[in-house]
């Protein structure tokens, strides 16, 4: 199942040269661009692996698709993430994150049904890639 | 000479279009002296064009190697001429912000196991789409100590030159004698610099027209005496060690402001004209310490 998170995630994965277009496009917005990595997708996981520092002094885009195919030679089976942060004051946020790079095998969600009190269903998603220790997940 | 309805490409369009005879004009009208610089660097120029119309007719694939490396003594003008070799070129293309970020070795080395290799990647960083100039590069090789991190910089730095190419130009500067021992200790970082420019030193009549090109700039002038003092100066000056061409030449003009500034200040009570806030008097020059030692 293929994983929809942030923007453009609905079109076919980006290309190199359309990754670059986009940070080209966020560096002319003046934003920072960081790269962010991870093997637990989970919709409501927002805490991605850093790689390396947010770049805020960087003029040109080579220098992003620099560290996003350095993070992709580490860590060749994750998620890979590139985020545009806006410090202008009064912004301060996350203005652009889309993917870059995804495992090649994507097992997907399982629907978890837990039977509360009464006859109350509480429904949980939880990846089946998960259950393997991190690390490991997308081997 | 060519077939009927063979693609031609136009020089001249292409000059016209980069304005880089704007950039060559203007480094030949702020630079005094620097005959074979100007040379190497209109040649580099002329070359980059050529280039340029061979690829638009898809000739050329590859990009001709830019790295550079500005030998000279100090104050030659190794900095200046950097400046506008970026933008000669970010006009022709060949990097694509033009901006020039000037480093030396601390900012590439680090100062403990495993600091180097993400110092000299941020730096790298910083400089891709322009010009990373790296002064007194030969700094960066320390061979009495061989666990010196400056080689794991240079180990980076030449990794970077050869796959990143179309994304910066790396200008490495520093003194003749002391580059030569450092690119023959580094003969793989001598092959991927394809420019060697020697920067040579000024003569008196040159140093004479940067002083007064400086002093211009700034709204003053020699006033009577003065430029005769200076003249002076400079030929005690040259003797001594330490001399930094143009650069001492600016420190010089700028301790004579400053005794020109007590000068009047001393005078107070009279008023002052346009005149006697912009002129150099001969006293001021001829109270540098360089006439004092002399005697």
């Amino acid at each position: 199942m293929r994983i929809t998170q942030g923007t453009f995630s609905f079109l076919p994965d980006l290309t190199d040269a359309e990754i670059r277009a986009q940070v080209d496009y966020a560096l002319s917005k003046g934003w920072a661009l960081s790269v962010e990595y991870t093997d637990d997708p989970h919709p409501r996981n927002v805490y991605w692996e850093m790689w390396g520092l947010p770049m805020f002094t960087v003029k040109d885009g080579a220098a992003v698709v620099f560290e996003v195919n350095a993070c992709r030679k580490a860590y060749p089976n994750h998620y890979i993430k590139v985020n545009a942060f806006d410090n202008t004051r009064g912004v301060e946020s996350m203005c652009l994150s889309f993917i870059v790079s995804r495992p090649k095998d994507e097992p997907g969600f399982g629907l978890e049904r837990q039977e509360a009190a009464g006859r109350m269903v509480r429904y949980t998603t939880r990846a089946y890639s998960a259950a393997k220790p991190a690390g490991s997940r997308y081997e | 000479m060519n077939a009927p309805g063979a693609p031609t490409v136009d020089l001249q369009a292409i000059l016209r279009e980069t304005n880089v005879q704007e950039v060559l004009q203007e480094l030949d009208r702020e630079l005094v002296g620097l005959a074979p610089v100007k040379k190497r660097i209109e040649d580099i120029a002329a070359f980059l064009v050529v280039s340029k119309a061979r690829s638009q007719l898809g000739l050329e694939a590859a990009t001709p190697s830019l790295h550079m490396s500005f030998t000279g003594n100090p104050g030659t003008g190794k900095t200046t001429v950097a400046l506008k070799m970026a933008q000669i070129l970010h006009r022709l293309g060949y990097v694509r912000k033009g901006h020039v970020v000037s480093v030396t070795r601390d900012d590439l080395v680090g100062q403990y196991i495993g600091h180097t290799a993400p110092k000299t990647k941020d730096v790298l960083k910083k400089a891709m789409g322009g010009v990373l100039f790296i002064d007194e590069a030969y700094y960066l090789y320390r061979p009495e100590n061989e666990r010196d991190y400056g080689q794991e910089a240079i180990e980076i730095l030449l990794q970077v030159m050869e796959n990143n190419r179309d994304d910066l130009v790396v200008i490495l500067a520093g003194y003749k004698d002391r580059m030569d021992t450092f690119f023959k200790s580094n003969p793989g970082m001598s092959s991927r610099i394809a420019h060697h420019i020697d920067f040579p030193d000024y003569g008196e009549t040159e140093l004479m027209q940067i002083a007064e090109k400086m002093l211009a700039a700034q709204h003053y002038r020699f006033g009577e005496g003065a430029r005769a003092a200076f003249e002076q100066y400079l030929a005690r000056r040259m003797q001594q060690p330490h001399f930094a061409n143009a650069r001492s030449v600016r420190n010089a003009l700028e301790r004579a402001r400053l005794r020109a500034a007590s000068r009047l200040f001393a005078e107070r009570n009279r008023a002052l004209t346009e005149t006697d806030l912009t002129t150099l008097a001969p006293e001021d020059i001829l109270a540098s310490r360089v006439f004092q030692t002399a005697t």
